[in-house]
């Protein structure tokens, strides 16, 4: 697909323990500009503690996490989102209390150009400033398909429509890769099959993604490469054909075709 | 219709002195004005940033004493044998005072809810007032303790041909009031409608989100808590040049329970919330007093609140807001009319 490009996530042996318990070891993986990169494994793999660790909502315990030329270890959460790198959450995460068209307004905070000054005064800077971030949310929500939707209250959206409000939130932020968990879950296949569109024409607008997903057929689908944790660490990595037929990977996610994951 | 509201309200307000001729309603029109100014100083931390602020009125009695003492001076000893004498200022250099120093503290609060939420939060405030308090009562040297500030001289200006002219009558305090309410009121309308107030709104809504989005959530409990306290201050410091006389009782727990029942039925996180529920609040009792007696007065006080909160838990201004939404919505197909909305501007 895309030519190996410069690497900008590099995740360098990562480890991550909660007292006693081990929820990553030992986790060494990059992505590449412009990549589409899905990380799997069985629950409980620690997946979404490898996303907490990217971007800072959780402290690793060892390890360094690097993105394009930054350090990210000790940078707070809202420093890693102003750097490019912005995340999406498991489940609904939106701005329930806030209308549609509010939920992106709040997501383009960071695009905002006044200073409390331009606020209390009401310069023409802030008028300036607020009309470019109104046209800015009306595009946004054109690209994520959810124009039809501006003034409904977000917790009033059907549950494939709060997913698509997530990212656009994120996509608000100005990512320069953008951090899906678990976008498809609980989503039926028409809504799936839309997403997976919205996730690729996010790439070739030029966003590199890394996503966590159990939806398999959706994760073969759409990703570049694949990258495979269980017991918190990464057991297998390479293109979706290649992972497909991992022995190692089948037995972490089938458990000796005993139980399905 | 949208323009001509706002300025309807205001000449309701400014001719107010006119329709109230007995000095006693409007005595008691300025004491409740004063509280609504700092109901809504209150509403910008609780209404938009959801921080329930217990000891809100410590901001209050702060800014009532700064005020009152840079008018008054005083000559205090402190220990390391450092002498402080503050010759008395003119009383209306209380005022930016009582809000600075209102505000400073405001500063230390915003810090403090950084590592302190929820519960905490609420149980810090508390006992901050409750240590001004004590401060005010045992601080002899400074306060008078429960002797009490006396004699606070009235705001004085100086009026371009008849000199200074020091403000005694209520009809002129009146408007110095309406004047700061206002002033307080289009700050927090500026500030809750730009991207500060959406910032405010969002990490009360969903705090991991808003951080996720690149917000500095710190930076704005911090902003909100100055100003809200900064605001309080303001409320103080009038407070205590209109009463002349301000002691210790000013941080009871009452009075920021007056404010925050202003709020709450009002409808927090609405700009005219504190108002609707200040008025209601601030004139019942006085309006039920001639009734009924003192003990039936305090029920209906509570009842009432009850009533409110129960049948409208959002608050009145919402539930307003809601019915002529829902009548607008019936009239035009929904979201034309809300875009058209958008792109007005925002009054």
């Amino acid at each position: 697909m895309m030519p190996p490009a410069e690497t900008i996530l590099s995740v360098e042996n990562v480890a991550v323990h909660f007292g006693g318990l081990v929820a990553i070891s030992d986790m060494t993986f990059s992505v590449s500009r412009g990549e589409i990169v899905a990380l799997i494994g069985p629950n409980g793999a620690g997946k979404t503690t490898a996303f907490n660790v990217i971007t800072g909502f959780l402290k690793a315990t060892s390890g360094e996490v690097r993105y394009r030329t930054a350090v990210l270890n000790g940078l707070k959460p809202h420093e890693i989102s102003r750097l490019g790198l912005v995340r999406t959450f498991q489940r609904t995460s939106v701005f329930q209390e806030n209308s549609v068209f509010h939920n992106v307004m709040i997501g383009l905070h960071t695009r905002g150009r006044s200073k409390l000054w331009d606020t209390l005064l009401g310069t023409s800077r802030e008028r300036e400033s607020e009309r470019e971030l109104v046209n800015a949310a009306l595009e946004i929500l054109k690209f994520v398909g959810l124009e039809h939707r501006t003034t409904t209250l977000a917790a009033n959206l059907a549950y494939g429509e709060q997913r698509l409000l997530g990212v656009a939130l994120a996509l608000a932020a100005k990512p320069s890769m953008l951090l899906l968990d678990e976008p498809v879950s609980g989503m039926n296949a028409t809504e799936t099959a839309r997403f997976v569109k919205l996730v690729e024409k996010i790439r070739d607008a030029g966003t590199t993604i890394l996503l966590v997903e159990h939806d398999m057929q959706m994760v073969m689908k759409v990703s570049d490469r694949v990258v495979v944790l269980n017991y918190g660490r990464i057991i297998a990595e390479g293109a979706p054909g290649q992972i497909q037929n991992n022995p190692e990977v089948i037995r972490a996610y089938l458990g000796q075709r005993k139980k399905r994951a | 219709m949208k323009r001509a509201l706002p300025i309807f309200w205001l000449l309701v307000l400014f001719t107010l002195p006119v329709w109230l001729r007995d000095p006693y309603f409007l005595h008691i029109t300025i004491i409740t004005a004063i509280f609504i100014i700092a109901a809504m100083s209150l509403n910008l931390l609780l209404g938009y940033t959801g921080q329930l602020s217990l000891g809100h009125v410590a901001f209050f009695g702060i800014g009532a004493y700064a005020s009152a003492l840079t008018s008054l001076g005083f000559d205090i000893e402190l220990p390391g044998g450092l002498h402080i004498v503050h010759a008395p200022w003119p009383a209306i250099a209380g005022f930016p005072v009582g809000i600075v120093v209102a505000g400073l503290c405001g500063y230390m609060i915003g810090k403090l809810s950084f590592k302190v939420r929820g519960a905490y939060f609420v149980i810090v405030t508390i006992s901050f007032a409750e240590v001004m308090r004590l401060v005010a009562l045992n601080w002899v040297d400074l306060t008078q303790g429960p002797l009490a500030l006396n004699n606070i001289p009235p705001y004085s200006i100086w009026l371009p041909g008849i000199g200074e002219y020091e403000i005694w009558s209520k009809v002129v305090f009146f408007y110095v009031v309406a004047a700061v309410g206002v002033a307080c009121y289009l700050i927090i309308q500026r500030l809750v409608q730009s991207r500060i107030g959406r910032a405010m709104v969002a990490l009360k809504d969903n705090e991991s989100l808003a951080i996720s989005v690149g917000i500095d959530v710190t930076r704005y409990l911090v902003l909100a808590a100055v100003m809200s306290a900064a605001m309080a201050g303001a409320a103080g410091s009038l407070y205590a040049h209109y009463v002349k006389i301000i002691d210790p009782e000013i941080f009871l727990f009452i009075y920021t329970v007056t404010m925050v029942i202003m709020v709450i039925t009002g409808g927090k996180g609405t700009l005219a919330g504190p108002i609707v529920g200040g008025v209601i609040f601030g004139f019942l009792p006085v309006v039920v007093r001639s009734y009924v007696a003192p003990a039936v007065q305090w029920m209906i006080y509570g009842a009432l609140m009850i009533v409110i909160v129960f049948l409208l838990p959002r608050g009145i201004v919402p539930a307003i807001e809601q019915y002529f939404l829902n009548r607008k919505q019936a009239d035009r197909p929904p979201d034309v009319a809300v875009l058209a909305d958008l792109d007005a501007p925002k009054s």
